[in-house]
């Protein structure tokens, strides 16, 4: 209790708990945006490839929860998009003329690209012909993915720093821009946030595929989204892990306190064993009740079965991660990977020997279930990587008390709680409002006009009157 | 000839903020005045003439704000923990409005709830950012490279005065945005508010800039003595020259005309601001050269943005020439 008490009264702490809680939040958004964008190109691809209304009907549906998570995307972006001058302005004025050019860079070339589209891909249908429109949608895309590219590098550049000097002043600056943008850690972050975002929106997808397929397992729509998220899943889970298991091995060789604390390690060992389960304990520096398997946690990281593997100890007390949050993180993580890896691998089974998707219901409920998967594991990984190098805010060079702004606590209090209030009220309902929409499902319009033979529409007016009802979902 | 990069940047990050204040300003006002036209089908209307561009038109804040980061980084960690609760203030309220957009097409019993968001998000981020002016205007403190000021010295009679003039001229753009995007009983009673916010908008521009140069020596030197005095002419005659169009064309029935008129009450303010702060970024204590970065960040960012701004202004006139003309009713894709 004293501890928390000590935090609402300590600045940084609480500049801290606000970064993190609206990084937290806005984090999702725009992972899904990522998945969701590429989704929608596809679909409307795939419609005017193969004529095939089910995908117009597809697209038309996720493009309504696009605008919702893209919305909150949005506002939660500007948030963060000021928080570095109002919080850590001595971090902005230090690391500014390094970071600075690269988020000017995701505005230009990626924040404007996406709204300057959205509007057409959103409202222009009537006013644009097709291919425009499909361009409009692929610009939204690539738009997306220039801004995971951007700010991946300004990420990555204050966990592994290159490229850069020191004025007299005490600014970083930049020395030579392609090492500051292709910084040591840059290339497996961007794979392995790519990846995760893909799977996150994989999984929410094929979760509204497997819930209206158990209502009704005839939904073509449903079918259709639920097979494409789980040859996501099959194909890219399992690539994850290996981008993981590289990106872990890039962590090793130039944040090895990291690695220690997502290890559980305290000490510098050769031969040193996988802790699978524990809880580490930073005051006595010992993980307790470890659940270890010998010698796989060096030949993981090492590849070598006698790999040395330093430990926690080996740097000064002040200068390391707290451990308990990032081994737990960590493994919430990969174990989520792994369960998507099975959910991959179990469909392909069914799709080969278990008579299709729509009848396999045991994978359908697992695959509800698996909805928020992708969210909670990138959460997970956040945590791990960006509590993983407290307490700098540029790894070794830059200390997080070091960057914070010179307000007084009262300050950073209120203006936490103001976020706080807001976004859960704002944010919680937004979720509702995707939920709601998900659960309506895809308007099956098309298909049932396929259905009924167009000669028979002016002669039986039940079929007719039955196709017309459906009418469309979210109706103005 | 040396380029000098901090003063291309300043004028670039200045055209960056002027566009965001012309173009979110209008969707702003929209919202502001979205109580004031009843009946859920002018709603509607409202929310439909600016929800195909209003995200676009914010954008030009995050490059403002970016932008500053990236280029003045000093002036970006001295004004934004000056004006910590305007800030703060606008975030929360620019949250509230922007999520409306949305929501309301997807909430049933409480749709008047994102109806009060997006009025009093766009009134809070509005008001929020009048006040933030007003306090840049009166000078903040710097020691060392920190703001040195107390926690409230943004709020002053001052910055009080330009943040009601700021939501005045916002309604005035959002007025004159609806004579222009929509007919019948919105557009007459969007003329209505037009007519009114215009003559407020006259009147407090005429006070802010009375009041402006006796907060400052440099700007009561700037605009009454030496050689620069020539603007104290100019730019007033123009304004009152911007006033006889918006006038006219509103009396006219005019479409376009009230509203490019406003825009022109906007530039030639901005321009004025100007006026009073060269060299500062940050008056009284920062001048555009002691903002800025290293010349190593400002061309790197240069490079690109002499690429890309054009594309933008280019793909962004394309969207609103997609979505030229009035408002449709029956239009939206909900």
């Amino acid at each position: 209790m004293d501890g928390l008490m000590d935090s609402l009264f300590d600045p940084v702490m609480l500049a801290r708990i606000q970064f993190a809680f609206t990084i937290s939040f806005h984090i999702i958004f725009p992972a899904f945006t990522i998945g969701l964008a590429s989704y929608l190109a596809v679909l409307e691809g795939l419609w005017l490839w193969k004529k095939d209304s089910v995908f117009l009907d597809l697209f038309d549906f996720w493009k309504k929860v696009f605008a919702i998570v893209f919305g909150m995307g949005v506002v939660s972006g500007i948030v963060m998009s000021y928080e570095f001058g109002t919080n850590w302005s001595v971090f902005s004025d230090k690391a500014g003329p390094v970071i600075g050019p690269l988020m000017g860079y995701e505005v230009l070339s990626a924040f404007f690209l996406e709204a300057g589209f959205l509007g057409v891909m959103l409202f222009g249908k009537e006013r644009v012909g097709p291919g425009l429109h499909f361009f409009a949608t692929l610009m939204v895309a690539v738009g997306t993915l220039f801004s995971a590219f951007w700010i991946l590098s300004v990420n990555s550049w204050m966990q592994t720093p290159a490229g850069y000097g020191m004025n007299d002043v005490g600014q970083f600056i930049p020395v030579d821009w392609w090492a500051v943008v292709f910084n040591p850690s840059f290339p497996y972050r961007l794979v392995h946030m790519v990846l995760a975002a893909y799977l996150t929106t994989a999984f929410a997808v094929g979760a509204v595929g497997a819930w209206h397929l158990l209502h009704d397992r005839d939904n073509r729509p449903a079918l259709i989204m639920f097979s494409m998220a789980m040859w996501m899943a099959a194909l890219v889970a399992p690539l994850q892990i290996v981008a993981g298991d590289l990106h872990g091995l890039n962590t090793l060789e130039h944040q090895p306190a990291k690695i220690a604390a997502m290890e559980g390690h305290y000490e510098t060992r050769q031969g040193a064993p996988l802790i699978l389960f524990g809880l580490p304990d930073d005051e006595a520096e010992v993980t307790r009740y470890a659940v270890e398997i010998p010698k796989l946690g060096s030949y993981i990281l090492t590849h070598d079965w006698d790999g040395e593997l330093k430990g926690l100890k080996s740097w000064p007390k002040e200068d390391r991660p707290p451990a308990a949050l990032v081994f737990w993180s960590f493994r919430i993580m990969v174990g989520l990977g792994f369960a998507m890896v099975l959910i991959g691998f179990w469909s392909l089974i069914h799709r080969r020997w278990g008579g299709g998707l729509a009848n396999a219901r045991l994978l359908l409920r697992a695959s509800v279930l698996m909805g928020p998967a992708g969210f909670v594991a990138i959460l997970a990984g956040w945590i791990t990587t960006e509590v993983g190098r407290q307490p700098f805010t540029i790894y070794g060079l830059l200390r997080t008390a070091e960057s914070v702004s010179p307000l007084e606590a009262p300050a950073l209090l209120g203006s936490l709680l103001l976020f706080f209030v807001v976004y859960t009220t704002v944010f919680g309902a937004g979720i509702y409002y995707v939920l709601k929409v998900m659960a309506k499902g895809p308007s099956r319009e098309s298909e049932d006009e396929m259905q009924v033979p167009t000669r028979a529409a002016g002669i039986m007016p039940g079929a007719w009157q039955a196709s017309k009802s459906h009418g469309h979902p979210g109706q103005g | 000839m040396e380029v000098d990069l901090a003063f291309i940047w300043a004028g670039l990050i200045a055209f960056a903020v002027l566009a965001y204040v012309i173009l979110d300003g209008f969707d702003l006002g929209v919202g502001i005045l979205f109580p004031f036209i009843k009946g859920e089908g002018s709603r509607d209307l409202m929310m439909n003439s600016v929800a195909p561009v209003w995200d676009g038109n914010e954008t030009w804040l995050v490059l403002g704000g970016g932008g500053l980061l990236a280029v003045f980084p000093l002036a970006y960690s001295v004004i934004l923990p000056a004006l910590y609760a305007p800030i703060i203030a606008m975030l929360a309220g620019l949250i509230f409005r922007g999520v409306a957009f949305e929501f309301r097409w997807r909430a049933s019993k409480s749709r008047w709830l994102w109806d009060a968001a997006f009025f009093g998000g766009s009134l809070l981020a509005t008001l929020a950012q009048g006040v933030a002016l007003g306090a840049l205007v009166q000078g903040i403190e710097i020691e060392g490279r920190a703001y040195a000021g107390g926690w409230w010295d943004w709020l002053t009679p001052f910055s009080i005065l330009t943040g009601i003039a700021l939501v005045v001229g916002y309604i005035l753009l959002g007025s004159t945005w609806l004579v222009m995007k929509t007919e019948g009983f919105v557009r007459s009673t969007a003329r209505r508010y037009a007519y009114w916010s215009a003559y407020g908008t006259l009147g407090l521009i005429g006070a802010v800039s009375l009041w402006t140069p006796f907060l400052n020596p440099t700007y009561l030197d700037r605009w009454f003595s030496g050689p620069t005095t020539a603007f104290t002419v100019i730019v007033p005659s123009l304004v009152l020259a911007s006033a006889f169009f918006l006038f006219r064309g509103l009396r006219e029935g005019q479409d376009a005309l009230p509203f490019l008129s406003a825009l022109a009450f906007f530039i030639l303010c901005f321009a004025g601001i100007g006026i009073s702060f060269y060299p500062y970024m940050v008056p009284p204590s920062l001048t555009i050269w002691q903002a800025a970065a290293p010349d190593d960040s400002l061309s790197f960012l240069l490079v690109g943005s002499v690429v890309l701004l054009p594309l933008i202004l280019l793909y962004s006139g394309y969207s609103y020439w997609v979505f030229r003309g009035k408002v449709d009713p029956s239009e939206g894709y909900h």
